[in-house]
């Protein structure tokens, strides 16, 4: 109860953290976002007036008032989930264009990160027993080189040999335009086909996390005594690996487990990107490209509070699978 | 005496197979980057040739739409790529050395003020926090893309090093040098941190591969200087001039190989010096 007591201020006080530091980034910055937003505007051929400047001012944080208030207003925004309007997507707020993203990405990212953990996991393990044999070099070896390729670069190869070439898959989109999101199996079938790219890339280079992960543990584990106790007791060989060493190696992996989504989030967006997939990435691609500042800002709290929660939530997993930290 | 240390840290990895192939493609690299003016038949930013030309015998990978040649701008690139990320893995490693020693050293308050700091900058999803910095940074050059991929990518290292500190601060060779009567810095950087220079390498090897990822991802989404070649501006040239749809798939293919190749080397380098500090993965000769 002790660890999870610390475990739960420790995820309070770390949430604030990020939210605060969320507050912190834009006004720190040399240059104002404003100034960059009007200059936008006008470049646009906008007149820009007294009342417009204060709007935009006001949204992006960089009012008159001290920054006490502003904190207190941008506490208070956050808590009502008001994001003020982006450039972007002039007719919705952020928090809805936000709201209609997160469950393309949730289940996008999901997926991925537990195929490439499985694969991965069970590729190291099996590295990490035939360990200095062909197998093991041809895994190691390989996982290093699919794990050098920028997920976007993968994206576009990919893209062009099984999209443009052979139309195999959807060039982009999350579904087929002239459809809306809805749950009849047609839509769900053509959601799952337009999100096969996406995903095969972003799996495909986050396997090798795992693998190396997976093969050091294992590597470490078989050289404890009670591995050498079940070969003396003559124990099969699959049994030993399976359920002596990949037991135990498997618990490092899953502390990383929740520090990997970082990586996964961040192979996301680059990769949304390039297929247009109707996330988050997407949106922080777009956001990016049209020095979008109030979206931006937003996606980033999103990224953050949502890394915050699932690292918790792995935590607590934790807790229930290694008894040891329980003492 | 440093130069006897690194060639037999040299020597060591070497032995390592997979190291080897490492350090060899590495120098390749190094060697294309330095004479790239030698290697390169054409000007990288010259636009003397006739646009969205697909591979022959004068351009080897094809022109840009302005009518650069590829080959040429994929060996200048070299330079700009191998800089990047050598400088932000070096800036990386510094932060990283710095925090991780101090927290190591000064158990207490300092120690938990700067893990706590560290699992915070750990939490926060690197390319969208690099995104979100490099996009408020107006001025694009090449520093910026240094700086914020530095500041951001030290995290993990650190994180290693403090508790290789930790454990080596109570060792009997650092109590008896600081009951010798020897100051902290010298206790610091004299006794405890050459005894951890594998893992300094380590932590900055794999800053600097995370360091090729970060560059080529900024400048994938226009955040790069427009002005300097390096493999992630060509990726970003190529797709604003949909290289795709016009069937320039070389243009894309090159660059991005490139990346893979420095990327794959610097983590074969790492396997061997995983093996320095961890013996039990070495491999059996």
């Amino acid at each position: 109860v002790r660890y999870l007591l610390r475990k739960a201020v420790l995820f309070v006080v770390t949430l604030w953290a990020a939210i605060t530091l969320n507050f912190a980034l834009p006004r720190l910055m040399p240059g104002s976002p404003v100034d960059a937003a009007l200059g936008k505007l006008a470049s646009a051929g906008v007149p820009i007036t007294n009342a417009e400047r204060n709007a935009i001012e006001v949204e992006l944080g960089v009012p008159h008032a001290s920054w006490f208030v502003q904190y207190g207003d941008y506490l208070r925004n956050i808590a009502t989930f008001k994001f003020g309007t982006s450039y972007s997507f002039p007719s919705q707020t952020v928090a809805q264009t936000i709201r209609t993203a997160l469950p393309w990405t949730l289940v996008l990212v999901g997926v991925t990160t537990i195929v490439a953990f499985v694969i991965g996991t069970l590729l190291g393990v099996y590295a990490g027993w035939r360990r200095g044999t062909r197998a093991d070099e041809s895994v190691t070896i390989g996982a290093t080189f699919f794990g050098a390729f920028p997920p976007f670069w993968l994206g576009l190869l990919l893209l062009y040999l099984l999209a443009f070439k052979y139309n195999w898959f959807p060039i982009k989109g999350g579904y087929n335009p002239g459809t809306s999101p809805n749950w009849s199996p047609s839509f769900l079938g053509d959601a799952a086909k337009h999100s096969v790219l996406p995903a095969v890339t972003l799996a495909i280079t986050l396997l090798s996390g795992w693998v190396f992960g997976m093969r050091n543990n294992m590597i470490n584990t078989l050289g404890e005594d009670y591995i050498t106790f079940a070969e003396a007791n003559g124990l099969r060989a699959r049994t030993i690996a399976l359920l002596y060493a990949a037991r135990n190696a498997l618990l490092p992996n899953i502390t990383a487990f929740g520090l990997s989504l970082g990586g996964v989030v961040g192979g996301s967006v680059l990769v949304e990107g390039v297929y247009s997939y109707p996330g988050l990435g997407n949106l922080l691609y777009i956001a990016v490209t049209n020095h979008d500042f109030p979206l931006m800002q937003a996606l980033f709290l999103v990224y953050t509070v949502s890394m915050v929660v699932a690292i918790f939530v792995v935590d607590l997993l934790y807790v229930r699978l290694d008894p040891r930290v329980r003492q | 005496m440093t130069l006897r240390f690194a060639g037999r840290a040299l020597a060591t990895l070497w032995s390592n197979g997979k190291a080897r192939i490492g350090l060899v493609v590495i120098t390749m690299i190094v060697v294309i980057a330095v004479f790239a003016p030698l290697i390169a038949p054409h000007s990288p930013t010259a636009t003397s040739f006739p646009p969205y030309r697909n591979p022959d015998s004068v351009n080897w990978f094809g022109t840009t739409g302005n009518g650069q040649d590829v080959f040429s701008q994929v060996i200048y690139g070299t330079r700009i790529s191998l800089l990047v990320c050598l400088a932000s893995g070096a800036m990386a490693t510094v932060v990283a050395v710095t925090l991780g020693l101090i927290a190591g050293y000064r158990p207490g308050l300092v120690d938990e003020l700067l893990s706590f700091v560290n699992n915070l900058v750990l939490v926060i999803p690197g390319i969208p926090l690099m995104i979100i910095l490099a996009a408020y940074v107006q001025a694009h050059s090449v520093w910026t893309i240094v700086l914020v991929v530095g500041f951001t990518s030290w995290a993990t290292g650190a994180r290693v090093i403090r508790s290789q500190a930790s454990t080596l601060r109570t060792r009997e060779f650092v109590t008896s040098a600081v009951f010798s009567g020897e100051r902290l810095p010298r206790v610091v950087f004299r006794e405890i941190l050459p005894n951890m220079t594998s893992l300094v390498a380590g932590s900055f090897i794999a800053a600097a591969t995370a360091a090729v990822l970060a560059e080529a991802s900024l400048e994938f989404l226009g955040l790069g200087s427009p002005a300097t070649v390096s493999w992630g501006t060509i990726l970003y040239a190529a797709q604003q001039q949909n290289a795709l749809l016009t069937g320039q798939w070389v243009l894309i293919l090159t660059p991005g190989l490139a990346i893979v190749l420095l990327m794959t080397s610097f983590t074969l380098i790492n396997f061997g010096v995983d093996a320095l500090s961890n013996p039990k993965l070495r491999e059996k000769s």
